[in-house]
């Protein structure tokens, strides 16, 4: 574990969350671009102040960075294509945050875009077609598929603890009743706990609502020293804590039920000198009902196995001690299949005290985590915590 | 033994997996009926998924292969009821599973030729060998597990 000191002084200055869900005229730059609008306007910054670029999207492949840097006309002096999966984001903050501290950029700019919903992409449930590749011959032939490894998860979960569907509900029933306070999320119809269990199994255990929507969508953040932030239209959010990690079959051996969140989760709290009772809102990728409930646990918010009963009873809920995703998350307000762009803006918001309906009370101190690939398989997790001084 | 799928087994016809020269011994192991894994005998490691070499000592000396008894446990499992890919649409629902084999290492898979009620967590099961039509020249087959 590295803990010299990071991140020190470094600031979120500027969000932005492009309020599109369906966008079929649109292209994944664009809606970068018109992000990165939003979020430098926000900060009350321009684009002639950027000098580190950052962005990942699901066809952002080999010099996609530079192909961003292109469409925008831009040619700052730190580059960073880095695509982890959906926590891709979260861990770019945490990679500006580190060239702000090494000298290497001063305002960054983190983009993400996708027209996943209009492009009609089966996220979840579209594993193994035909494929030649020697590397993925391992799981083809069985016919992996995102939503079918987190269901394994999940079997393993209840087996071990004694997890229930029904608990596992709870959490889609909350995220649902958050965003009904949120006027840009995509399903806002209240659902119960029986709408959950009695809607078409995806992959057992998990049921259709078990899983996150898929939209279109696209998000923007500007990253800088808290010098310059400090003059800047909005209050800054500190930076104070951030860690990436990974999981994976190893040689075949690790434990199933540990996630990488353990290991980014145990660097963040250390860096930034914070409690799990500290946190006033958890932003917590939400591609699938057990996710939430996988990284809670690994996050250390209540020890293994107990899951089931913290989300219980409306335990994430607004109002609660720990509410999570009150903006609707992945499960209700939108997922354009790589969420973690909007953990960090929702986080910000909150700190910012600017959400309305849905704002926690005297927020001051948020966690986010991204999730990035498959848990239960391979997967990246990367964890901030972020704070405000009123 | 290896069997030959009729029209609707699993795994489907397009879903074919196809070898590296580090992964093409467990194929062409599968191929003659065993399930093969790899032991370092510099450190004793064994490991899957396949590799040039052993990534616990990085040696490549010592790797070699060995036929394994086939026999395993359910680790956790999934009944897959939804799957757009070309080839699975036709099998669900179908059992993908984790086994945790007995010599250790944990391998993904499936379980068939049995009523989904009927697997458990920690249930028996022993590898069998599904040999499919191949347009190349490629002997292999595909391990999926059976419960005993």
């Amino acid at each position: 574990m590295v803990q010299n000191g990071f991140p020190q002084n470094v600031a979120i200055a500027g969000v932005y969350e492009h309020p599109s869900r369906f966008s079929p005229n649109k292209t994944e730059f664009q809606i970068m671009a018109e992000s990165a609008k939003g979020a430098l306007d926000d900060a009350g910054l321009t684009r002639n102040d950027v000098d580190g670029l950052f962005g990942a999207s699901m066809s952002m492949g080999l010099m996609g960075i530079v192909d961003l840097a292109e469409y925008l006309d831009l040619y700052p002096d730190y580059l960073d294509g880095t695509n982890i999966g959906g926590s891709s984001f979260v861990a770019h903050v945490s990679h500006a945050a580190a060239a702000i501290n090494a000298g290497l950029c001063n305002v960054a700019l983190v983009l993400y875009g996708s027209t996943a919903a209009s492009n009609s992409m089966a996220i979840g449930t579209g594993g193994s077609g035909g494929s030649k590749n020697p590397d993925v011959a391992f799981s083809t032939p069985y016919g992996m598929t995102t939503v079918g490894s987190y269901a394994m998860y999940a079997k393993l979960h209840m087996e071990t603890f004694g997890t229930t569907s029904e608990q596992l509900a709870e959490i889609a029933v909350t995220m649902r009743k958050h965003a009904a306070l949120n006027p840009l999320a995509k399903m806002r119809t209240p659902i119960s706990i029986d709408d959950v269990l009695s809607s078409r199994m995806i992959s057992r255990p998990l049921h259709l609502l078990d899983c996150c929507i898929i939209s279109d969508g696209g998000g923007a953040i500007v990253v800088t020293s808290a010098e310059r932030a400090r003059d800047l239209r909005k209050t800054p959010v500190s930076i104070l804590g951030s860690s990436e990690a990974v999981q994976h079959q190893g040689t075949g051996y690790n434990d199933l039920l540990t996630i990488a969140a353990k290991q980014s989760g145990e660097v963040a709290f250390g860096q930034a000198g914070v409690s799990r009772e500290d946190i006033d809102l958890a932003m917590i990728y939400d591609s699938f009902t057990i996710t939430v409930l996988a990284t809670l646990e690994n996050l250390g918010f209540c020890e293994p196995g107990e899951g089931g009963d913290f989300v219980s009873n409306a335990g994430i809920a607004l109002g609660s001690k720990l509410p999570v995703n009150p903006d609707g998350g992945g499960m209700s307000s939108n997922h354009p299949g790589m969420r973690g762009i909007f953990l960090v803006i929702e986080a910000v918001k909150q700190l910012r005290n600017e959400c309305e309906a849905r704002q926690v009370s005297g927020a001051e101190i948020a966690l986010a985590h991204g999730t990035g690939g498959t848990i239960g398989d391979k997967h990246s997790g990367a964890t901030l915590i972020l704070g405000i001084d009123r | 033994m290896v069997v030959k799928p009729d029209s609707a087994s699993f795994p489907p016809p397009n879903a074919q997996p196809h070898a590296s020269w580090e992964t093409r011994g467990f194929w062409e192991g599968a191929g003659r009926g065993e399930l093969v894994l790899q032991w370092c005998t510099e450190c004793s490691a064994v490991q899957h998924k396949p590799r040039g070499l052993c990534v616990d000592c990085l040696s490549d000396e010592g790797l070699v292969h060995f036929v394994a008894s086939g026999e395993g446990t359910v680790h956790s499992f999934t009944v897959t009821e939804q799957n757009q890919a070309k080839g699975f649409v036709d099998v669900c629902p179908y059992i993908m599973a984790y086994i945790r084999l007995a010599e250790g290492p944990r391998i993904l898979s499936a379980i068939t030729e049995c009523d989904p009620d009927s697997v458990a967590i920690g249930s028996s099961v022993r590898a069998a060998f599904v040999a499919q039509e191949r347009t190349d020249e490629e002997a292999f087959a595909v391990p999926v597990f059976h419960l005993c």
